[in-house]
């Protein structure tokens, strides 16, 4: 059963998951490391994203348009919950922070199912990029190929967001400290709101490119989000190449396991927790000062 | 909690269970729902304990919960176990046990880490019980055939088979349950978890080893969980796999919420609420699956205007209506109190005494040096902030220390008092080496500090502030007296009334921080190190944000204080210090600059460059 062409396209699986990870992950860290709030509704914004591209492409049949259309609607719902709830939460302590983002996920995931029913729905992968590919060694699905590109993509597209753009200086400025930020007459409460938009939109343009690859019901996120967890302890909270780097560990250790035996998917990843938490507590490339 | 009516609660407690099957079918619960509450409410009376009362937020408990039951389960249905409820301790136990290992990991991080890594420890939970060890626990079909327990008494045999039979055996158990909880958080451990919640950095620096404490705490909410998860099973006749999924840790979490957490009958009002609506809007109103999405919302409704939650918000309405009761009964300035209480103290007051516990370590030597740091250096990357200090204090000095800001007063305070460990050099405490011992240890040794910025148990009352630093140097760092009260500790009470007295608060011992006064707070700061009974104190910069007239009464405060005791104070305030200190070490750019009388401080021209700024007398 574990032969080399399988080993080698568990590991491109792993890849494809792990890019997957580090990008819904990137938006969770960044969120949490400028507004100081753990979003528990992550896994539901993902899962939205993968409905609003749904919806989106059942009306144009375009691909390109269900991506956008579906980024941006995340971002939008991401910056009314930014504006309606969480902005009332920042004096609050972290407990009701976590309670609140518990159940706004709870609520979305609701809506999604009393609109669109418990039944999973699939997008179909962008023409072109249906089928396999013969990659001479073994078969692969194009599409997985391509996403693997497009996620990429979309990182890059965020590290140059956060590291080449006067917005990105202060949101990095921002993790390190907001307050300082604030202190320096940039309107703090603005930034967080983009950030928690630009967070919500790294999910939802995951949970629409994943769509055809993993077929999209109301509790896809539930899982997604504890994978999360795991990846921004592996790499530390509040930093990106972290969660790059955390998604990217996860994604493999998850394909791995499965190749050997689903059910211990979750104990290796856990084991690689604990061994990051016992020999830097602080995650691989995260530091003590940001929590 | 009404202090002349001790068992109060729990005769209430067995009223409402005794009442509870005669009047809720009246309001239309079923028996299944009301045992079933009764299952949720014990399994949220630990999680209470572990969140509401420490603090600790966990999206996992549905681990415990699901272990408990299985292996009760297994117990009874596949390995012929013949005594049902021995079963469900045994589950209880090995939940304990897990609780344990999980702990060990999970409690590394607080706050969202500590979330996150108890939701992630779940789900591995949730596999294992569906993949690996799906022989065992029947996988995603679950264990059927749970029998249902009996008791046999001898001349008969109560069985507890039908609906409200097992009421009776559940109402049992959490009245059992309510009973024990209520132990925990009268006793002195349930003082210092509510300590860690409010301020774990102060918790600690009084003497408490805040990790083992916690520990504890989740050990008894894996317990309630296995032990809830035990009696879920014996009520279904089938232990269902869905115990483990991250929903039952959620639907806890809320329940807690929605009841009001810290209360310990929030879970148990937090599952009337849920399950009741549960069943209204399935049955009555026929919703189907939307019940959910207005359970969602009405949570998220409840988290944002009721943040304490029912029971929560209900207590807190009483407190109010009690307190302006009782404002309006005795109302008096507190300034003139504390003027008076200062006069009389000043004018041949006694001087009070704390003497140590025997369970405190001798120093290992008595003589006149009570502190002795060599050569003591701490850089921060490229800065030094202090370089090479050598300080001596002698026993029953009261040392003052000055400096300009930024010449690292704070930091060689810190490193005192162990807090920061020095680059270099060696801090000697009564001829022990204290150098990289932490910060608990070094104030169960006798040496503690007040803080800069006040460090309280905020959501505390004055009085609890005070017996949770005296509990520190009564008990030990950890000791597990859960079930003893915390008044019955001995010495306590008079350490307190003492402390309290000290620091002229006891006309607002019962009065929760939050109402004080700044000058006020920052007499309990002192009160909190004091309580600890240190052979050497610290204070830093005791005036720190006092108008004149505070300034004024804290300085003849600490003067009372100094009279047999060691202490050091730094502060900004000159005139205080040099009215205070019989030796002052002036401290410059991280390195002594001079030490000295207060008159040859005074005198000394490299003092007056280092404040001056190199302003030379023509």
């Amino acid at each position: 059963m574990i032969n080399w062409a399988n080993f080698v396209s568990q590991c491109f699986n792993g890849l494809v998951l792990g890019a997957l990870l580090a990008l819904i992950s990137s938006g969770l860290t960044i969120i949490y490391g400028t507004l100081g709030v753990l979003n528990l509704a992550h896994g539901a914004i993902f899962m939205l994203g993968g409905y609003a591209g749904w919806v989106a492409y059942s009306y144009t049949g375009s691909f390109i348009v269900a991506v956008i259309a579906g980024s941006l609607f995340v971002m939008l719902v991401g910056i009314l919950i930014e504006r309606i709830v969480i902005r009332s939460f920042y004096q609050r302590p972290p407990e009701d922070q976590l309670l609140v983002t518990f159940g706004i996920g709870i609520v979305i995931v609701e809506v999604v199912r009393f609109v669109f029913g418990s039944l999973s729905k699939t997008v179909p992968p962008p023409p072109g990029l249906g089928g396999i590919v013969n990659l001479g060694f073994m078969f692969y699905p194009t599409y997985r190929i391509a996403l693997l590109g497009i996620v990429a993509v979309a990182l890059l597209a965020l590290y140059i967001v956060l590291y080449r753009t006067r917005i990105g200086m202060i949101v990095r400025a921002g993790i390190e400290d907001s307050v300082m930020v604030d202190a320096l007459g940039i309107d703090v409460y603005k930034v967080f709101m983009l950030v928690f938009g630009i967070g919500a939109m790294a999910a939802g343009f995951a949970g629409i490119v994943n769509a055809p690859v993993v077929s999209i019901a109301p509790d896809v996120g539930e899982a997604i989000l504890v994978q999360t967890f795991v990846v921004v302890v592996i790499g530390g909270v509040g930093s990106f190449p972290g969660a790059v780097l955390g998604g990217l560990i996860a994604g493999e250790i998850i394909s791995i396991t499965s190749m050997f035996n689903p059910g211990y998917a979750y104990v290796m990843l856990f084991i690689a927790m604990t061994l990051v938490l016992v020999l830097r507590p602080y995650g691989l490339l995260g530091t003590a000062s940001r929590e | 909690m009404p202090k002349q009516r001790p068992f109060l609660v729990e005769i209430l407690t067995a009223v409402a269970l005794i009442a509870a099957p005669f009047v809720l079918p009246y309001l239309g619960f079923t028996p299944t729902t009301i045992n079933r509450i009764l299952v949720w409410g014990l399994f949220g009376l630990g999680f209470d304990i572990l969140f509401g009362f420490t603090g600790l937020l966990s999206f996992g408990q549905s681990a415990f919960f699901g272990t408990g039951g299985m292996v009760a389960a297994y117990l009874l249905t596949m390995a012929g176990f013949p005594h049902v409820i021995t079963a469900v301790f045994i589950g209880a136990v090995v939940s304990g046990v897990v609780g344990y290992l999980i702990g060990l990991i999970a409690l590394r991080r607080t706050g969202i880490y500590f979330a996150m890594i108890t939701v992630a420890i779940a789900e591995v939970f949730y596999f294992v019980e569906f993949n690996p060890l799906s022989a065992y626990t029947g996988g995603e079909n679950g264990l059927p055939g749970v029998p249902t327990p009996t008791l046999y008494l001898g001349f008969t045999t109560l069985k507890f088979n039908t609906d409200w039979s097992m009421y009776t055996f559940l109402a049992f158990w959490y009245f059992v349950g309510m009973v024990i909880a209520l132990r925990i958080v009268r006793s002195p451990v349930g003082k210092i978890l509510s300590a860690i919640r409010d301020n774990p950095l102060r918790a600690a620096a009084v003497g408490h080893n805040i990790h083992s404490y916690k520990l504890t705490a989740f050990i008894v909410a894996a317990i309630y969980a296995g032990f809830a998860g035990g009696l879920l099973g014996l009520m279904q006749g089938f232990m269902p796999p869905d115990a483990f999924m991250f929903d039952t840790s959620g639907q806890l979490v809320m329940q807690t919420a929605i009841g009001g957490a810290g209360t310990l009958f929030g879970p148990l009002i937090g599952a009337t609420v849920w399950l009741y609506l549960s069943d209204f809007f399935q049955t009555t109103l026929h919703l189907g699956a939307t019940w959910k999405l207005v359970l969602g919302v009405v949570f998220v409704l409840l988290v944002v205007f009721l943040r304490r939650g029912i029971v929560g918000e209900l207590i807190s309405l009483w407190r109010h209506y009690k307190g302006r009761r009782e404002q309006e009964a005795a109302e008096s300035d507190p300034n003139a109190v504390l003027t008076e209480a200062i006069a009389a103290a000043e004018n041949g007051g006694s001087v009070v005494e704390f003497v140590p516990s025997p369970r405190r370590p001798k120093p290992a030597n008595d003589g006149e040096i009570i502190l002795d740091a060599r050569g003591l250096t701490k850089r921060y990357g490229g800065i030094v902030a202090n370089d090479n200090i050598d300080f001596l204090v002698k026993r029953g000095e009261l040392r003052g220390i000055i400096g300009p800001n930024g010449a690292g007063k704070s930091t060689f305070f810190k490193m005192l008092t162990c807090e920061v460990p020095p680059t270099e050099g060696r801090i000697e405490f009564e001829g022990r080496d204290i150098t990289g011992l932490g910060v608990t240890e070094v104030c169960q040794l006798g040496l503690t500090k007040s803080y800069q910025v006040n460090q309280l148990f905020t959501r505390l009352t004055v009085r609890e502030n005070v017996t949770i630093a005296a509990l520190a140097e009564k008990r030990g760092r950890f000791r597990l007296d859960m079930f003893r009260n915390v008044g019955s500790v001995e010495g306590l009470t008079q350490r307190v009334d003492d402390t309290l007295k000290l620091v002229h608060l006891t006309e607002r011992a019962d009065h929760p921080v939050s109402e004080l006064a700044y000058g006020e707070k920052r007499r309990l700061e002192i009160g909190l190190a004091l309580a600890t009974a240190p052979s050497l104190l610290l204070l830093d910069e005791p005036l720190a944000g006092m108008s004149p007239r505070e300034r004024i009464e804290t300085v003849r405060l600490l003067k009372s204080i100094a009279r047999g005791r060691t202490m050091i104070v730094i502060d900004h305030d000159m005139d205080a210090i040099f009215e205070l200190a019989e030796t002052i070490t002036v401290l410059r750019e991280g390195s002594v600059l001079v030490e000295g009388t207060p008159e040859e401080i005074k005198a000394n021209a490299a003092v007056q460059e280092a404040y001056l700024g190199g302003v030379h007398a023509p």
